[in-house]
C-alpha cells in the first residue's frame, strides 16, 4: 500500500514537472494539475496510511486514522481547483490575444513572423 | 473575560465589504469608490487601534470557534503582525485614492472588490498563528492579486500574468508539500506548538524536519523574490497597472515577514534537530539578489522595469538584514521593511504618472516634456533617493543600521556588496531619471495637455510623508522596533501568550 501511494506521488510529480517545463501554456497547466494531484495524495499520506479504521476514537476498534490530513486535503483540493480555473481563464485570454499559447514569444516576434496584424499587438495600455 | 474581537476585524471587514461590492454595487462605480475608500479608512483605523493595543501589552491570541490551542485555528496580534497590518492598510488607502483619482479603477471590473479581498488575504497572512491557515491566506491574497495584476487587460499584461500565476502555483504546491511533511514529523500545525515539538525532537532525528524547513523557506523565498526564485518579479511588477504594482510592494514583504516569523519564533537556530541551517543559505542568496537588482536598475530599458529591479534589490537588502540574525539586525530589517515598501510604492506611482502622460515608459523613447513634469520629477527624485539609500531619507538610515549590525566574518561581504550596489542603483536611477525628465527638453514641443489629477499627487504625497515621518521620527520608531525585535528573539512572549491561551468557555463561571 505504501509502495503504491509512493509510486503514484512520484509518477504524478515527475509527469507534472516534465509538463511544467514545456514552452506552451496548455501543457504547463496540465502539469500544474498533475502536481496538485500528487500533493493531494501526499497530504493524505502524511497522516500515516491506515486501512479500514474509523477517523474518530472508537473503543471497539483497534485504532483510528488521522482525520486532520483529510480535512487539509479537502481545503487543498478546493483551492487548487479555483486556482486552475483562474489560470485557464488567463491563459485563454492570452491565447485569444496572441493567436498561440507559446510563452517564449513576444508580440514583436509574432509580428515579425507576420502571424498577427499590427493592430492586435497594441496593448491599449491606459488607452 | 471577553476575547478581543478587534483582532479579527482586519480579516472579516474586507471579506464582507468585498462580497458586498461584488454582489450589490456591481454596476455603480461611484458607490464602489465610496465604499471601497471608506473600507480602507476603516481598516487603517482598526489597524492603528490594534497597533496601539499590541504595543501596550503582551501578544494577544484570538481563538477561532473557541477551540483550545493546538486543535483550532488561532490569530495572534503581536507588535510585528500589528505593524505589518497597519503598513498594508496605509499603503492600500493611498493606492485606492490614486486609482480613483487616475480612473484606473474604471478600466476593468471589480477593482475595489479585488482590493478588499487582497486586504483580507494580507491581514490574515500577517495575523494567523497557524501554518496551514497561513497557506490559505496566501492563496486568498494570491488569487486577488491575479485579478488585480491583469486589471485593465492587454496582451503583455495577460502574458506576464500567466507566468506570475504559474510561478505562484508551483510555490503553493511546494508549500503544501512542506506543510504535509511538517505534519507527518511533528503532528501539529499551530506555529507555537510546532516550535515546542521541534525543540523537543532529538538532534539525530531531524532529517525529515530539515527537509520540511528548507521547503518552507523556499516557498517564502518565492514570495520574497529571493535569487534564484526571483524570475516572476520584474515582469510582473513592470506589466501590472501602476497602482497595483505599488500595492504589490507589500506582497514581497509577506515573504520576508514569514521568514522572520518562522526563523525567529518557530525554528530558531537553537532547535537541536535543525541547527544553524537557514542563515548560511539565506545570506549568499540575499547578497546575490541585491547585486542582480542593482544591475537590473542600471540595465533596464523601461522606467517600470528599473523600479521593479530596485524593488528586487530592496528585498536583497532586507533578507541580508534578516540573515544576520541578531536582534539589532532584525530591528534594522523591520525598519527597512517599512521604508522599502513606501519607497517602492512612491516610485511605482511616479512611473504610472509618467507612463500616462508620455504614452510609454521606454527609456529609448523620444517624447516631448510631460504635463506636471516638474512635480512628477520631484516625486521620482525623492523616491529614488529613498530607494537608493542616499541621505537625507529613511533608506540611508535603514542601510546604515544594517551595516552597523553586520559584525563578524560576514562584515566584509555585507559592507562591500551593500555599498557597491547602492552606488550602482544611484547610477541607474540617475540615468533613467535624466533620460525621462531632462532629455525630453531637447524636443521643442509643448507638453500635451492632461488633467491635473490633484488627488493622485496627494496619494503619492501621503506615501512620501510616511517616508519623511519614518526619517524624522527614526529615534522613537527604532526604540519601538528594537523592543519588538528583542521580543521576537526572546520568543517567550509569543509562545507563552499562545500556549497559555484558554478558551472563553473555560474562563466563564459554571452555570447554576
Amino acid at each position: 500500500m505504501e509502495g503504491l501511494i509512493a509510486a503514484a506521488v512520484g509518477g504524478l510529480t515527475a509527469a507534472g514537472v516534465y509538463l511544467m517545463l514545456r514552452q506552451r501554456a496548455f501543457p504547463v497547466i496540465l502539469g500544474l494539475s498533475l502536481l496538485s494531484y500528487a500533493v493531494n495524495l501526499f497530504i493524505f499520506a502524511s497522516g500515516r496510511v491506515a486501512l479500514a479504521l474509523p477517523p474518530i476514537l472508537d473503543k471497539t476498534q483497534a485504532g483510528y486514522t488521522d482525520p486532520l490530513p483529510q480535512a487539509l486535503v479537502l481545503t487543498a483540493i478546493v483551492i487548487s481547483f479555483g486556482m486552475t480555473a483562474a489560470i485557464v481563464m488567463m491563459a485563454l485570454g492570452a491565447w485569444l490575444h496572441a493567436g498561440d499559447d507559446r510563452i517564449d514569444m513576444t508580440d514583436d516576434d509574432r509580428a515579425a513572423e507576420g502571424r498577427i496584424a499590427g493592430d492586435r499587438t497594441a496593448t491599449g495600455d491606459r488607452a | 473575560m471577553m476575547a478581543n474581537h478587534w483582532i479579527i476585524v482586519p480579516v472579516v471587514l474586507p471579506a464582507m465589504l468585498g462580497a458586498f461590492l461584488v454582489l450589490a454595487l456591481r454596476h455603480d462605480l461611484w458607490l464602489q469608490r465610496v465604499f471601497g475608500t471608506a473600507g480602507m479608512v476603516a481598516l487603517l483605523a482598526v489597524a492603528l487601534g490594534n497597533l496601539a493595543a499590541a504595543s501596550a501589552g503582551p501578544p494577544q491570541v484570538y481563538l477561532l470557534g473557541d477551540w483550545p490551542v493546538p486543535f483550532g485555528i488561532l490569530l495572534v496580534l503581536d507588535r510585528l503582525s500589528a505593524l505589518m497590518v497597519a503598513l498594508q492598510a496605509g499603503l492600500a488607502l493611498a493606492v485606492t485614492v490614486y486609482a480613483v483619482a487616475t480612473g484606473w479603477d474604471s478600466r476593468g471590473r471589480h477593482f475595489h472588490a479585488l482590493m478588499q479581498f487582497q486586504m483580507m488575504g494580507l491581514s490574515g497572512a500577517f495575523l494567523t498563528g497557524d501554518a496551514f491557515n497561513l497557506f490559505v491566506f496566501f492563496e486568498v491574497l494570491l488569487i486577488a492579486s491575479y485579478g488585480l495584476m491583469i486589471h485593465g487587460g492587454g496582451g503583455a499584461r495577460l502574458k506576464a500574468g500567466v507566468q506570475y500565476v504559474a510561478f505562484n502555483l508551483v510555490g503553493s504546491t511546494l508549500f503544501l508539500i512542506a506543510l504535509a511533511t511538517l505534519y507527518s514529523v511533528l503532528g501539529s500545525l499551530a506555529m507555537a506548538d510546532i516550535a515546542l515539538r521541534a525543540a523537543a525532537l532529538p538532534a539525530g532525528e531531524g532529517a525529515m524536519l530539515r527537509v520540511a524547513v528548507v521547503l518552507l523557506f523556499l516557498v517564502f523565498a518565492v514570495k520574497g523574490a529571493l535569487l534564484p526564485l526571483q524570475f516572476w518579479l520584474p515582469g510582473t511588477y513592470a506589466a501590472a497597472p501602476g497602482p497595483v504594482a505599488a500595492l504589490f510592494a507589500v506582497m514581497t514583504k509577506v515573504g520576508a515577514y514569514a521568514v522572520i516569523r518562522f526563523h525567529l519564533t518557530v525554528f530558531p537556530e537553537t532547535t537541536a534537530a535543525i541547527g544553524p541551517m537557514v542563515e548560511p543559505l539565506l545570506m549568499p542568496a540575499a547578497l546575490a539578489t541585491l547585486v542582480l537588482g542593482a544591475l537590473g536598475v542600471l540595465g533596464a530599458r523601461t522606467l517600470g522595469r528599473a523600479v521593479a529591479f530596485a524593488a528586487l534589490a530592496s528585498m536583497g537588502t532586507l533578507f541580508t538584514a534578516v540573515a544576520l540574525g541578531t536582534p539589532q539586525a532584525t530591528a534594522a530589517a523591520i525598519y527597512y521593511t517599512l521604508h522599502s515598501t513606501l519607497a517602492a510604492a512612491v516610485l511605482f506611482l511616479a512611473v504610472d504618472l509618467v507612463r500616462d502622460r508620455r504614452g510609454g515608459d521606454g527609456l529609448d523613447l523620444a517624447a516631448p516634456p510631460i504635463a506636471q513634469g516638474g512635480l512628477i520629477a520631484a516625486i521620482f527624485l525623492a523616491g529614488a533617493i529613498a530607494m537608493a539609500g542616499m541621505p537625507p531619507l529613511s533608506g540611508f538610515l535603514g542601510k546604515l543600521m544594517i551595516l552597523d549590525a553586520a559584525r563578524g566574518p560576514v562584515q566584509g561581504w555585507v559592507w562591500s556588496v551593500v555599498l557597491a550596489t547602492g552606488f550602482v542603483t544611484i547610477l541607474g536611477f540617475a540615468r533613467a531619471g535624466s533620460l525621462v525628465f531632462w532629455k525630453a527638453h531637447q524636443t521643442a514641443a509643448d507638453p500635451a495637455p492632461h488633467p491635473a489629477e490633484p488627488w493622485a499627487f496627494a496619494a503619492a504625497g501621503l506615501l512620501l510623508a510616511g517616508l519623511v515621518a519614518l526619517t524624522v521620527l527614526a529615534g522613537p520608531a527604532m526604540d519601538w522596533i528594537g523592543a519588538t525585535a528583542e521580543g521576537l528573539h526572546a520568543r517567550s512572549p509569543y509562545l507563552d501568550a499562545v500556549l497559555n491561551a484558554r478558551p472563553v468557555a473555560q474562563t466563564l463561571p459554571p452555570e447554576g
